[in-house]
């Protein structure tokens, strides 16, 4: 048993092998341990940030319980997010339906916290007893005088990606409703960074020293006010191009707003970032001032980071992530630091992703779409890796195998985006990395 | 005054109490030797099941999951279950492989007996490993539910009766640490060499670094011995909040005649005490010096300890058979429980705390079926002087400005949640010391002197 199932082989690339071709987009197999979730996964991540709103998953409790405030997305106002609200559907429900109760839930909540609207997430099961979540969300939204606005959330419909997608169309229905006068030319909307330890605040801290206006931050410390308002801005500027270019594209669509594709993960990404608002947003006092704040925040940032790279020169990682996106930045990060992206993967890239990955990457690397342990742990041996940057799900092994690890996912506590999520990630990285317990990790005694 | 939650509609639920179903399947699988774990639906499930374990125990975890797609939902999972199954053999090379169901496979109506039965018939795959299913609708019931369900189903797969009788002991742990699952073994392997203890995890939840990868992590009750449950003297049940239904004990007392001793969660000294006297009785050993010894130094610091907490009000919280545990310990400290909460809704919260408890408890609102928003609700009045359950009471305790206790399942936001210690004697006396140093610590923090001594 090499521990790779035949099926999955088109999923796996070499850098350094000629014909490239990777399979992707792909339902994983029946029977193998993916670190996938589901659609309502998708929408849940998307939309959780907007901290204003009730989010009510109508289904059974697992998926409420499983997705409680287990992620980082802080909020400098409400903290209604944070809230775990659910339907927990019973027997009787599943087989007579499950509307009355989905019904009397939303009314109860809305009158308690009266929130500025409301999100309902269909899990698997209300696709399958077939519940007309959207009659009852009209019904409600006309008594209680808010927007409740129904995410087709059905987990089995498809994969994460599709959860953005529903979570995308929900937020559609917001924007356009909202007052736009008073708003500058010089605006922008804040897309796909969801305010992970407090990262959409430095991002926003970054714009607003600029000169340019932030109006809606979709979804990192969302309001639906804002969200309302999001048309009036002249730009989009989206990050994480799987969870909300389809948003972006839509609102180019409807309301003539361009966008451009960004990432702060790293000093690059970061800058290359702030410097394409600025261009594109045409003014020469803005552009003069990005220029002032990248060379600041370079300069302030840039001695630690030499000093860290002292240490970790030559050390192997593995990455990965949920969208591809975030694995082009995380490898030119780690070069940055001076290490090597040996594995690189991720669970929803598609076919140009993984080209572009293999252009950037060096030779010999592991390209892998939606992997799984068994497939990791050979990949992690085979490369020899001291450290792996991925989700909470991939910790515990890396650790088992005596590698490093570093939370580049939503549970993280740290900020890792703009110029001091540099220092933070290259800091996390050396901690791993260069903690004197490995000596005790088997691999390493001989 | 008992306040008791009757089977009341809720409306709603607010930050849930509980787990589903499946969740206590994959548990208690992982107490069995080269068992692996398959979730039939879909990949949510699965996923999320395996994170909120893992941010746990802090161990890999690997739970497969049949993947349903749209079509699969629509035409029913026998394609796919094949297909899992196989590939789950082809990958971990297990010696049973446990299956679940999801709310998706059961409201579809997949028949998995009918399942596993054309699979076997059908497959190529020589040498199969055991195979044992568990229906676990989360609409229904909750983790402990499929906790307990696991155990019966996996006991009325495997066991047997060799006609051959034995003075050996059969022993189902509840949901408690893999510390205490450890302790537990030491304890009953003292009486008696030959026994069957399972799930017994701890070492598949709390194990070693490894020299290489291992698909399956070693540990686990060895699938030999638990076939060998049916020829012994007598079945020990560490929990009580569960129907006859649920129960593997009552199982094989039906099936193979063996005693059931139904004695609950052996948390503090009576309830310990009771555990050891069914071991007595079952193996006809006596209980070691050390393990009396261990009783003698927990009634001494009882006893040392006693001003610093007599007549403080705890609000306990958590898994029901875990609740009743703690609200058992509580009532022979001086402790008083003015809330007792559960996520569950076995119906028997109520009738086992008061079944364990002399008249300490009377003023205690008891509520099952309850989530932690209700519980801020309830006890905004009762002003308690600490909470003691799961790390999801932190945000109450932090709004109240009290002590939290941590005991059971999830510890997300400590270290070392597998190794804290509840039961019997020994585990009793650390959560004894905690509780006890959690209340000094506060009275240390708050008073305006800050004395160095105690
Ligand atoms: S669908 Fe059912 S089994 Fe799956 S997570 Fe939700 S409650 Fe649990
Ligand atoms: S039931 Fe469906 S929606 Fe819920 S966690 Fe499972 S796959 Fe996701």
């Amino acid at each position: 048993m090499d521990g790779i199932l035949e099926k999955r082989k088109k999923q796996i690339h070499r850098t350094d092998e000629a014909k490239f071709d990777m399979e992707c987009g792909k339902a994983s197999l029946a029977g193998s341990v993916s670190q996938r979730a589901c659609v309502f996964c998708g929408s849940r991540v998307v939309l959780y940030p907007i901290t204003d709103a009730l989010h009510l998953i109508h289904g059974p409790i697992g998926c409420a319980s499983y997705t409680w405030d287990i992620r980082g997305a802080t909020s400098s106002g409400r903290q209604l997010h944070r809230m775990s609200f659910c339907t927990d559907l019973t027997e009787k429900e599943v087989i007579y339906g499950g509307e009355k109760k989905l019904y009397k839930s939303l009314c109860t909540l809305i009158d308690k916290y009266k929130p500025a609207a409301a999100f309902v997430y269909a899990t698997c099961i209300v696709g399958i007893i077939g519940d007309d979540m959207e009659a009852v969300c009209r019904k409600v939204e006309k008594e209680k005088g808010i927007r409740v606005l129904p995410v087709m959330s059905e987990g089995f419909k498809g994969t994460k990606k599709d959860g953005y997608k529903a979570a995308c169309d929900a937020i559609s229905e917001l924007v356009g409703t909202g007052d736009t006068s008073g708003i500058s030319k010089h605006s922008i909307n804040i897309l796909g960074d969801f305010n992970i330890a407090g990262e959409t605040d430095i991002i926003r801290s970054y714009y607003e020293r600029m000169g340019v206006e932030v109006v809606a931050t979709i979804t990192g410390d969302g309001r639906i006010d804002d969200i309302c308002k999001a048309h009036g801005a002249t730009l989009n500027v989206v990050q994480c191009s799987g969870s909300m270019t389809h948003l972006a594209k839509e609102m180019q669509a409807k309301y003539g707003i361009p966008y451009v594709r960004v990432s702060y993960v790293g000093i690059e990404d970061t800058s290359a970032a702030l410097y394409d608002v600025a261009e594109k947003l045409g003014s020469e006092e803005i552009m003069e001032k990005t220029r002032e704040l990248v060379a600041a925040e370079v300069a302030k940032i840039y001695p630690e980071l030499l000093e860290i790279k002292k240490d970790l020169e030559g050390k192997r990682a593995a990455v990965y992530t949920g969208g591809a996106f975030k694995a082009f930045s995380l490898v030119r990060s780690l070069r940055t630091i001076g290490m090597i992206a040996a594995v690189v993967g991720s669970q929803t890239g598609n076919k140009e992703d993984y080209e572009q990955l293999r252009e950037l990457c060096d030779p010999g690397t592991i390209l892998v779409d939606d992997t799984n342990p068994v497939e990791l742990s050979k990949f992690m041996q085979e490369q020899n890796i001291d450290i792996f940057i991925g989700g909470v799900k991939e910790r515990p092994l890396a650790f088992k195998l005596g590698a490093g690890f570093c939370d580049h996912n939503h549970e993280r506590k740290i900020p890792l985006g703009g110029f001091e999520g540099m220092v933070a990630f290259a800091k996390e990285v050396h901690a791993s990395v260069m903690s004197p317990v490995w000596q005790f990790a088997r691999k390493n005694k001989g | 005054m008992t306040m008791t939650q009757e089977e009341k509609e809720k409306d709603v639920s607010r930050n849930a109490c509980k787990l589903c179903t499946p969740f206590g399947a994959c548990l208690a699988f992982k107490g069995v030797t080269g068992s692996m774990t398959l979730l039939h639906g879909s990949q949510g499930c699965a996923t999320y099941i395996r994170r909120y374990m893992i941010s746990h125990f802090r161990e890999p975890i690997d739970i497969a999951s049949s993947n349903f797609t749209e079509d699969t939902a629509i035409f029913g999972g026998q394609k796919n279950f094949g297909t899992a199954v196989e590939n789950v053999i082809r990958q971990y090379s297990p010696a049973l492989i446990g299956i679940a169901t999801t709310c998706l496979s059961e409201t579809i109506g997949d028949d998995i007996k009918m399942l596993v039965h054309m699979f076997k018939k059908d497959t190529e795959v020589e040498n199969l490993p055991e195979i044992v299913h568990v229906s676990t609708p989360s609409y229904n019931g909750t983790h402990s539910d499929g906790y307990y369900s696991t155990i019966r189903a996996i006991s009325d797969t495997l066991v047997e009766k060799t006609g051959f009788c034995t003075d050996n002991v059969n022993v189902f742990p509840g949901m408690v640490s893999p510390a205490d699952l450890r302790y537990l073994r030491e304890i009953i392997s003292s009486f008696n060499d030959n026994y069957v203890f399972f799930p017994d995890y701890a070492d598949t939840l709390d194990g070693p670094s490894w020299d290489e990868y291992r698909p399956i992590p070693e540990g686990g009750e060895k699938i030999e011995n638990i076939r060998s449950a049916g020829d012994s003297a007598g079945t020990i049940e560490l929990f009580s909040c569960l129907d006859d239904k649920n129960s593997a004990g009552k199982l094989l007392e039906d099936k193979f005649g063996v005693a059931n001793y139904r004695i609950g969660m052996p948390i503090g000294i009576r309830k310990t005490d009771a555990f050891i006297d069914a071991l007595e009785r079952i193996t006809g050993s006596h209980a070691p010096a050390w393990l009396s010894a261990e009783r003698g130094r927990l009634v001494d610091s009882y006893i040392d300890a006693h001003k610093y907490i007599f007549g403080k009000k705890a609000v306990v919280f958590g898994d029901e058979d875990m609740v009743v545990g703690i609200t058992s310990l509580l009532s022979e400290i001086g402790i008083t429980t003015v809330a007792a909460v559960s996520g569950g809704k076995s119906g028997k919260l109520e009738s086992e705390i008061k079944r364990n408890n002399d008249a300490s408890c009377d003023k205690a609102m008891i509520m099952d079926n309850s989530d932690f928003e209700d519980m801020a609700e309830a006890i905004e009045k009762l002003k308690p002087d600490l909470l003691i359950g799961n790390s999801k009471g932190y945000m109450l305790a932090r709004k109240l400005k009290i002590p939290l206790v941590r005991t059971g399942f999830p510890v997300h936001d400590r270290f070392g949640g597998a190794r804290i210690q509840h039961v019997g004697y020994r585990g009793t006396q650390q959560l004894f010391d905690r509780i006890v140093n959690a209340i000094i610590e506060k009275r240390q923090k708050d008073g305006d002197w800050g004395y160095t001594y105690m």
